[in-house]
């Protein structure tokens, strides 16, 4: 029998986090700090919407790029929240999360030997995306000391004549970094100077402690280059409804529609009716759990701080980042030994790139009571490792 | 800063004010003036406990009842609500907009307790028009705490 698979896809490497669940599922008792999304239920008007749906008999396929109802809600949406302009007819697609679009963007976008720029420690699925588009991936190592944050001149290094995306993923995961408006002016003069896109990963986007979260849609110049990807998986505690949304010039969008059209059809449609009452009806839950995740925030990097951990403050997304280098230990080591000495389960940081290296990836999308478990189990590690190395 | 004191507190009276110093991202000192504040202008009027009496061995009933009263010149609603409220056996008073006037919330040992005090003192008041009382037979949620389920991380143990 000849081999039945395709070579693209047997060279990719599997998810380091795939591994590592792997070990923590085994573990029946352990506690778990790994996860990526809320810790929170869907708010129940929006459950009661989903449900409603079903109810009245709303099973059928809606139109490809999405109930019209629930683009025009997108549509004021970003407008309300980020001053961004997209008209919910020809510039909006409504995706099967943030995940699809990120692939569609990718497929419909990139030629066969175009350099696609990801900066990491980044979200699992843009190295893997890259290349079953056909791209090369290129990856910049985002740095400890810019706060995880990509400059310009980090861009300018990274840019080739073959370069043709920038994929930007903040607010960060792993990282909780941001970018802020400044910053994001440093690298848009580079990105029209090169003649590149980007795809803007924005599903953190109401998740941000610092300013009111910033698109590079809204940078002078950006828009008519910019994919823009959100989705209601980390603000509406949405995750399991699987819904998101690409936006961007109706040149760009109306070709990654038709992938989606023959690949996916359109989005489901009970999570289509229930986004419409969060976009409509949201706002007052998304700011009671941005509350929430930033208090959790406050109390992580307080108790970082007091066991000596050194980490930087993020401001975005619902994870802390903190370097474990002083361990002489590799972010795997580090993680593996957490687990079977304490029970408690962190993802390292190279599970998002090598950048990532030498750090661990804390989710706060626990309550409170859980954190100050499993921070109470970390001092003790900490200590522990301290005694042995004679500190 | 109130606000998001009050929000905590209002969930969890007992947390420690360091940590809420931390939790909210100020001093601790400021947390005490402003709660000690909040306490002298009658904001914060006590720290309960909320109890799940149902699985004591205590017994206790609890009823709601509705007072149709004729409101005095002069004085309104006021003068009838605060004759209930001086009980101790009632718990809550509110003015109700709607069919009817005062909703008085009960707590006693058992059915004849309660029947007792609605025959006896409540429907003999004078202004009193009528009363219905409605016993409580479970509680599902009560200050904003699901009573009957306890929440369970059903979440994967780790996801990117």
């Amino acid at each position: 029998m000849r081999n039945p698979l395709a070579e693209k896809t047997v060279g990719l490497k599997p998810s380091g986090i795939r591994k590592f669940f792997d070990i923590v599922s085994e573990m029946k008792d352990a506690i778990s700090l790994g996860v990526g999304e809320p810790d929170f239920d869907t708010p129940w008007h929006i459950r009661d919407e989903g449900i409603y749906s079903l109810e009245k008999g709303r099973t059928f396929y809606t139109s490809n790029a999405g109930l019209k109802e629930l683009k025009v809600e997108i549509s004021n949406y970003l407008k309300r929240r980020f001053q961004l302009r997209y008209d919910y007819n020809g510039e909006m697609l409504v995706t099967v999360g943030g995940s699809e679009a990120i692939d569609i963007a990718l497929r419909a976008m990139v030629n066969p030997g175009d350099e696609v720029l990801i900066p990491q420690p980044s979200y699992v699925s843009y190295e893997p995306c890259a290349i079953l588009a056909g791209a090369v991936p290129v990856i910049i190592d985002l740095k400890a000391e810019h706060e995880f944050r990509l400059t310009a001149q980090q861009l300018r290094e990274a840019v080739t004549d073959k370069t043709k995306i920038l994929v930007l993923p903040f607010p960060n995961n792993p990282t909780g970094a941001i970018m802020e408006r400044k910053d994001l002016e440093a690298i848009a003069e580079v990105i029209v100077e090169k003649d590149i896109f980007v795809i803007s990963d924005e599903i953190y986007g109401e998740l941000t402690y610092k300013e009111k979260h910033v698109s590079i849609a809204e940078i002078p110049g950006m828009w008519e280059r910019t994919i823009l990807i959100g989705g209601l998986s980390k603000s509406h505690a949405m995750t399991g409804w699987r819904l998101g949304y690409a936006c961007g010039p109706q040149l760009i969008i109306e070709q990654m529609l038709k992938i989606h059209q023959y690949a996916i059809m359109c989005a489901p449609t009970t999570s289509q009716y229930a986004a419409v009452d969060a976009l409509k009806n949201g706002d007052e839950d998304v700011q009671q759990m941005r509350e929430a995740y930033n208090q959790r925030r406050r109390y992580l990097l307080y108790a970082f701080q007091q066991m000596g951990l050194e980490c930087f403050e993020p401001y975005g997304a619902f994870y802390v980042f903190p370097c474990i280098k002083e361990f002489g230990m590799t972010s795997e080591q580090f993680a593996e030994r957490f687990l079977k000495e304490e029970k408690v389960a962190v993802v390292p940081g190279t599970a998002f790139g090598e950048s990532g290296e030498g750090f661990l990836r804390i989710s706060y999308a626990y309550s409170l009571e859980n954190l100050k478990v499993a921070i109470g189990r970390l001092e003790t590690f900490v200590r522990r490792l301290r005694e042995e190395q004679g500190k | 800063m109130r606000e998001q004191i009050l929000a905590i507190l209002e969930k969890n009276s007992r947390i420690d004010l360091k940590e809420l110093a931390v939790l909210l991202g100020v001093e601790e000192l400021d947390i005490v003036n402003e709660m000690a504040e909040m306490e002298k202008e009658g904001i914060i009027c006590g720290y309960h406990t909320l109890i799940d009496w149902e699985k004591t061995s205590i017994d206790k009933v609890t009823a709601l009842i509705e007072v149709r009263v004729t409101p005095q010149r002069g004085q309104g609603f006021d003068n009838i609500a605060e004759r209930i409220y001086k009980y101790p056996e009632v718990t809550a008073v509110y003015l109700i907009s709607g069919a009817y006037d005062l909703l008085v919330t009960l707590d006693g040992k058992n059915l004849r307790d309660i029947s007792r005090f609605v025959s006896d003192k409540l429907s003999t008041m004078d202004y009193v028009l009528s009363t219905a009382t409605h016993f409580i037979l479970k509680k599902y949620k009560d200050h904003g705490t699901i009573l009957t389920k306890k929440y369970e991380d059903e979440r994967e143990k780790v996801s990117p």
